[in-house]
């Protein structure tokens, strides 16, 4: 009978994305064995302990145990269970994909793992961000956006990941160090291929034209950011700030107040040009090489003058390994990219893509790989 | 079924091994010894992540392995490296010698020259270690699928030696502080805790246990404030660390209560706040007011 209860248990978790194979279902069974079952705070926190693992799992793993074991609402957690369900189509190939959780809001929520997507994900994948209502469709959105984030990271460091296996020995000092020794080569010196890790810079256009995507393109930086040595954020409208630390915080309640704050105080015209001209001056020197990838996200309405974004353009581009802009009117069927700053930016681009929705990312994500 | 130890005594000898621990915790040691699994401790700086393993390796009385994890960490300092030095001297002296190089290959890959790293010491110990691989997230990707081998198989393979099996099978913590996500696999192989800042009174109990001698009404207010201090905005939130190197400083400095100068506890605030900002951010007022909800 306990048996029973414990299996069920663990199948009610695996049907709400706790990672809980086989072996974990035996081994939660070794765990009544081990704990005083009638314990139930014991028994608790040896499940716990065996199906939890990230601190987003931690926190929601209580209300599960409790609605199950202690039988209030069980009916309403089997319910959620069953929902959510649906495959990330197309969105990784490489590996398999496990569900996404409704309810891992909170807690650090980093990493690649190419968790799959939930309900109704295809028809989200393509509707523009600007039609997102806030608060209904945006949390399902941002965490796709983080993870989409990561594994762009992750694509980027890939490739440039230094072989190991590349590690020679440097004959001609080896030779040379050995001569104190009569020949003998007791100092080996190795020749060590220079690690070249590409860097980031993201910088997010925040001006009431972007109001509908600034949001979410900053939890893309954010994501980005998060946890990653190399990389950097900035906002602008009319002048440039510097977001990187703002954009680790950990909480996420926090967080969401300032961007919030971040991403609707502002409006009154967007100074691209000169918040680039700002960058170069303040930034540019220190975070971009030739090892940088710079991202621009905005729409490209510029009340400053054309030329001199046209200018700052060109010097970024000298700076920098590669320079995407990434523009979400580029979407609409109507738009090309005639608008004054545009056109003038247009020419020192290595990708000029569009960012309307998770699609059109993806699809960035993709071609980074060629670049 | 085995007669497991009771977890509440396990709670006990941690105690006595210097380390608080919750009860939830002693559970899940207790589970990591009987389905044999790694564990996996993840929590803020700070927090006594490590502090687990070496109360642990007390506890059982064995021997405590550590291997700090750092970007660039490969096999020849994880698992084995020869002994190269003595290899060539070995080959040198053994060149008037008439044994077949058959022979002479033998005994230059023999164990005598091998040495041992922490995975390899930590499989081949007569009595079972604690093996703490700390900030398991620093260490590439590459090494995570390694490591994940051995604690699967429990075995190493060195192409020059062969297959070495455990004698020993170690009890693995591992640590992570998420500079990087770890993979599913790994995690999925160990099992999960969580350590979060403490509570008053696990605190409490801890600042009196391991600063010996600190009076009763200061250190409550040492936590007092600490746990304040965490409630506020702030880029580092001190951990338990910080608050023992505190307690330590003041009990150092003969302060027998935190609301006789207040100016002077404020510049003591740099073993609290690590950063720039956070100084910037906790004001002289501010520290004022924390004091007086404190003492």
């Amino acid at each position: 009978m306990l048996t029973e209860r414990i299996l069920e248990f663990v199948r009610l978790m695996r049907a709400n994305h706790f990672r809980a194979g086989l072996q974990e279902t035996i081994d939660a069974l070794r765990v009544a064995e081990c704990v005083n079952v009638t314990d139930p705070d014991r028994l608790r926190w040896g499940l716990r302990a065996l199906l939890c693992s990230n601190s987003a799992d931690w926190s929601r793993f209580d209300p599960f145990f409790e609605g199950y074991w202690r039988r209030f609402d069980r009916r309403a957690i089997e319910l959620r269970a069953s929902g959510a369900l649906a495959r990330f189509e197309g969105a990784d190939d490489d590996r398999p994909a496990a569900q996404t959780s409704p309810a891992n809001a909170t807690g650090p929520q980093k990493g690649d793992r190419a968790r799959g997507i939930g309900a109704s994900a295809r028809d989200a994948t393509r509707s523009d961000f600007r039609l997102a209502e806030l608060n209904k469709d945006t949390y399902p959105l941002e965490q796709w956006i983080e993870q989409l984030a990561r594994r762009m990271r992750k694509r980027l460091l890939r490739r440039h990941h230094p072989r190991r296996a590349g590690h020679r020995i440097h004959m001609r000092r080896t030779l040379r160090r050995s001569l104190r020794y009569g020949g003998l080569p007791l100092e080996l010196t190795f020749q060590q291929r220079r690690r070249e890790l590409p860097r980031l810079v993201l910088i997010t256009d925040v001006s009431r034209s972007m109001n509908a995507y600034s949001y979410f393109f900053l939890r893309f930086a954010r994501a980005i950011v998060g946890g990653f040595r190399d990389a950097d954020a900035f906002v602008f409208h009319t002048r440039l700030i510097h977001v990187t630390d703002l954009l680790k915080e950990r909480d996420g309640h926090r967080l969401k107040e300032k961007l919030a704050w971040i991403a609707a105080g502002w409006g009154g015209g967007t100074r691209i040009g000169e918040s680039l001209q700002s960058f170069d001056r303040d930034y540019a020197r220190r975070l971009v090489d030739s090892r940088t990838f710079v991202f621009i996200l905005s729409d490209g309405y510029d009340t400053g003058e054309p030329e001199l974004l046209g200018e700052q353009m060109r010097r970024l581009k000298q700076r920098a390994r590669r320079v995407i802009w990434l523009n979400p009117l580029l979407g609409r069927p109507d738009y090309a990219p005639i608008a004054g700053g545009m056109a003038a930016a247009l020419p020192h681009l290595d990708l000029f893509a569009s960012a309307h929705n998770l699609e059109s990312l993806m699809k960035i994500e993709r071609t980074l790989t060629a670049l | 079924m085995k007669a497991s130890p009771d977890s509440q005594d396990l709670v006990r000898r941690l105690e006595q091994a210097g380390y608080i621990a919750d009860e939830s915790l002693a559970v899940t040691l207790m589970l990591m010894a009987q389905l044999g699994r790694p564990l996996l401790v993840e929590g803020d700086a700070g927090v006594g992540k490590t502090e687990i393993a070496k109360a642990l390796a007390q506890v059982y009385g064995c021997e405590l392995i550590r291997l700090q994890c750092y970007e660039g960490l490969d096999v020849n300092a994880a698992v084995y490296e020869w002994n190269y030095q003595r290899q060539l001297l070995a080959i040198k002296m053994q060149e008037s010698e008439n044994a077949s190089v058959a022979d002479k290959e033998r005994h230059v890959f023999s164990d005598t020259y091998l040495l041992k790293r922490p995975l390899l010491q930590a499989i081949s110990r007569p009595q079972s270690p604690v093996l703490l691989i700390d900030e398991v997230d620093r260490a590439d990707e590459e090494f995570e699928a390694y490591l994940l081998e051995v604690l699967a198989d429990h075995q190493i393979s060195i192409p020059e030696l062969g297959t070495i099996r455990a004698t020993s099978v170690p009890y693995v913590v591992l640590t992570s502080n998420g500079t990087r996500e770890l993979s599913d696999a790994l995690r999925r192989r160990c099992l999960y805790y969580h350590l979060d800042y403490p509570s008053y009174d696990k605190e409490l109990r801890i600042v009196t246990r391991r600063i010996p001698g600190i009076e009763a009404r200061l250190a409550g207010q040492i936590v007092a404030f600490v746990q304040r201090l965490r409630g506020l905005d702030l880029q580092k939130r001190p951990g338990t660390a910080e608050t023992l190197d505190w307690a330590a400083a003041l009990v150092k400095l003969n302060i027998r209560s935190l609301d006789t100068n207040p100016d002077f506890i404020a510049d003591t605030l740099v073993c609290l706040l690590k950063t720039r900002e956070d100084q910037a951010a906790v004001t002289s007022s501010e520290t004022a007011r924390l004091l007086a909800q404190s003492v």
